[in-house]
């Protein structure tokens, strides 16, 4: 049937498609709009667009960010233009819908590396400026990477957007203030469709690791204080599972780009080779509670004894260190048909209590959880609605179908929220719209921005919808 | 807008002042609902049960229904929509029990229970349907019954309404796939409401209460079909099985 409101004589393809975002959880559908080039997007964002649009990635975010129930997608997957001209000053210019495996297989064997690089390489740019994600290393955001960016408006208009002096200069002024609505503003205040990036020199394509075995929760942030200095990226895997005075066992991986001195003399005679395994498919199907207390204790269990107790500049490859997971293409249908939630929040120094309670909250239901993720962030982004602030952050998976889950996170965001901390947006499937306010003080600032870049309030999305995140007063 | 574990923002209830969707609408404002729209015929017990709910703290309105009033029904569901926006829950609570030792007899009174509990319902639920093929998501919740799974003679003409309601939206429920809108049917046992107040309960009778956590455990499962209480399906499955001269001769 064809739906009411759906856009007509649009350049590109129309699709009707069920979307979830990466978890698996709330489908609705909508209309996938992939047009054929980026000018497509600027001659046509200016439409009514019947129950809005928002751009969709690769369908990263766990939630339901690139979804928009009854409304348009549009779909920039296909445009991954890349000019490499400015490679040697350490920049890239790019289509929004390039993703960063596109960008590294690029710029990797030519010596540099992206500044911000998430736990999945198979992200675009326009989501990762949407999400203002972050990753291992601890001194930015993906916002701190970005030299400039060009957003389209629904008023049809296009502005180069940037936290740098030259963006600042443009005359309006207008400019850095989308700037700071746009990274981490979750696609509601238009579509990014280029940008270009700031690079890191790297002699090798290889990472020095140290790992170390922390025998509990504060152990392990004592560690991570003391000597992270020495490392440009750190993160520690810690056991959900354990428990009593176990409680959030962990190994600490700890790393820095390679010197070509540090590589032996098979992999010094090509020291920018990026290795990259070719990907294995998930099955196409699980069994539901595949991922039960059982299954996620053994494997826990293994992974925790198989670490070494310490291991010293040991070599590893980038897709070893930073993406283990992509290795299995789909790892995501292995929770079954109910799906699951990432929840990740972050709370100041000073407030490592919540870390340690949330912990033992999922250790006392005995949470099926597979490892969870703590990192350190030092500094604060320009986004106002960005996710990253000084403090530690903890991210932990959970099959939907546990029981209690509902209260249990609403209890964790009350303390994450008292200790002056957030959870992720690009994450988050299930909170109450009452905590936006507190966990993000800047909120009030950030929809007038938008408010201002979408008069009509075209942009749209069931993570807009659930939140109440756009500002529907004035208008509708 | 409805979130990953199976919570909605707003509901309507179609047959606002049934006993099962008031428990149900309670559970669910106790989970994070905030708007309800109660329609059905009798307003002033239809603001009776508004208040109720106001007191748990949705916002909620109140709208003229009648499911007999077959024509009404696309403009009904269509202010609903244009007042309130999205409604990610339609819980669809219309029927009559009738009289069945007098029915029977009565092709007028036959019409009643069928018009309401099947054509009506059948009519109010694909314009409900179609509204959420628009909006692109939404759940419409279905009351069958298990009286509708193996009919008895005792009360035949409401059972063979339940039993045509209940094909009618598992259908109804396939024919929506790829749309984002779900359907679930729910078939409760006997359960003790206004509806069956005088009457002799049936064996496993519950009270809407249950019924309504049943519905509640369903909705974050994403299930199509939900028996309540859930030992009612392996009893109905005997049931449907039973040889009818055998049926007839039981005291039920």
């Amino acid at each position: 049937m064809a739906h009411e409101g759906r856009e007509t004589n649009l350049p590109g393809t129309l699709d009707d498609e069920v979307l979830t975002g990466w978890a698996g959880t709330a489908p609705t559908r909508a209309t996938r709009w992939r047009p054929s080039t980026i000018g497509d997007v600027e001659r046509h964002l200016a439409r009514p667009w019947s129950r809005g649009i928002i751009a969709r990635g690769l369908g990263r975010s766990y939630g339901d960010a690139a979804q928009n129930a009854g409304g348009h997608v549009v779909d920039l997957t296909g445009l991954e233009h890349l000019d490499g001209a400015g490679i040697d000053e350490g920049v890239i210019a790019c289509d929004a819908g390039t993703s960063l495996a596109t960008i590294m297989a690029s710029t990797i064997p030519r010596g540099w590396f992206p500044l911000v690089i998430p736990g999945t390489r198979f992200v675009t740019v326009g989501g990762a400026i949407a999400a203002d994600i972050h990753g291992k290393y601890r001194h930015g955001s993906f916002a701190s990477s970005v030299v400039d960016a060009r957003l389209v408006t629904t008023t049809g208009d296009a502005l180069t957007i940037g936290p740098t002096a030259d963006a600042a200069t443009r005359p309006g002024g207008r400019e850095k203030a989308a700037w700071a609505a746009t990274v981490g503003g979750m696609g509601l205040t238009g579509v990014v469709t280029n940008a270009r990036l700031r690079l890191h020199p790297i002699e090798t394509a290889w990472l020095t690791v140290d790992t170390e075995r922390c025998h509990d929760i504060d152990d392990c942030m004592a560690r991570m204080l003391d000597r992270d200095d020495r490392y440009r990226y750190s993160v520690a895997w810690i056991d959900t599972m354990a428990r009593g005075r176990n409680l959030g066992r962990a190994v600490l991986e700890r790393a820095n780009h390679s010197t070509r001195a540090e590589l032996d003399s098979a992999r010094a005679t090509r020291p920018l080779d990026y290795v990259v395994h070719p990907e294995v498919n998930a099955p196409p199907w699980f069994p539901d509670g595949l991922v039960n207390r059982v299954t996620i204790k053994a494997f826990n269990e293994l992974w925790f004894r198989k670490a070494p107790r310490e291991s010293l500049a040991h070599l590893r490859s980038i897709v070893s260190f930073f993406h283990p997971l992509d290795r299995v293409i789909g790892w995501n249908r292995v929770y079954g048909h109910r799906g699951f939630l990432q929840y990740q929040f972050v709370v100041p120094y000073g407030a490592e209590a919540v870390v340690r309670r949330a912990l033992d909250r999922f250790s006392a239901v005995a949470a099926p959880c597979f490892l969870a993720v703590l990192k350190r962030f030092e500094s604060a982004s320009d986004g106002l609605m960005s996710f990253p602030m000084p403090g530690w952050t903890l991210t932990v998976d959970v099959p939907t179908s546990l029981g209690g889950l509902a209260e249990l996170l609403d209890d964790l965001d009350a303390e994450v929220v008292a200790a002056g901390g957030r959870v992720y947006l690009a994450k988050d499937s299930r909170l109450d719209r009452a905590m936006l306010p507190d966990m993000y003080p800047r909120f009030a600032e950030w929809r007038e921005i938008q408010a201002g870049l979408d008069p009509r309030r075209t942009m749209q999305s069931d993570l807009d919808r659930r939140l109440g995140m756009v500002d529907r007063k004035e208008t509708s | 807008m409805k979130n990953s574990l199976g919570r909605v923002e707003s509901v309507l209830v179609l047959g606002g002042t049934s006993d099962i969707a008031t428990a149900t609408v309670e559970a669910l404002i106790g989970r994070g609902t905030r708007r309800v729209v109660l329609a059905g015929r009798d307003r002033g017990r239809l603001n009776q049960r508004a208040e109720t709910l106001r007191a748990l703290g949705a916002e909620v309105d109140v709208h003229e229904f009648e499911a007999l009033d077959f024509d009404a029904h696309v403009g009904v569901i269509d202010s609903v929509w244009d007042q309130h926006g999205d409604i990610d829950l339609v819980l669809l609570a219309v029927g009559a029990l009738g009289h069945p030792d007098t029915d029977e007899r009565d092709p007028g009174a036959v019409v009643d229970v069928i018009g309401t509990g099947f054509t009506g319902a059948a009519s109010v639920g694909v314009a409900t349907a179609e509204r959420m093929r628009t909006q692109g998501h939404g759940t419409i919740v279905v009351l069958s019954s298990v009286a509708g799974e193996r009919v008895r003679r005792a009360n035949f003409v409401y059972g063979s309404t339940k039993a045509g309601l209940d094909g009618f939206f598992l259908g109804l429920g396939e024919s929506l796939r790829g749309t984002g809108v779900h359907v679930m049917v729910v078939r409760p046992g006997f359960v003790h409401t206004a509806m069956t107040a005088g009457m002799k309960p049936a064996p496993l009778a519950v009270g809407p209460e249950r019924v309504a956590a049943d519905i509640v455990r369903g909705l974050e499962r994403g299930s199509e079909l939900v028996w309540s209480p859930p030992t009612m399906r392996p009893l109905m499955s005997v049931m449907r099985h039973i040889p009818r001269a055998v049926f007839r001769r039981l005291p039920i």
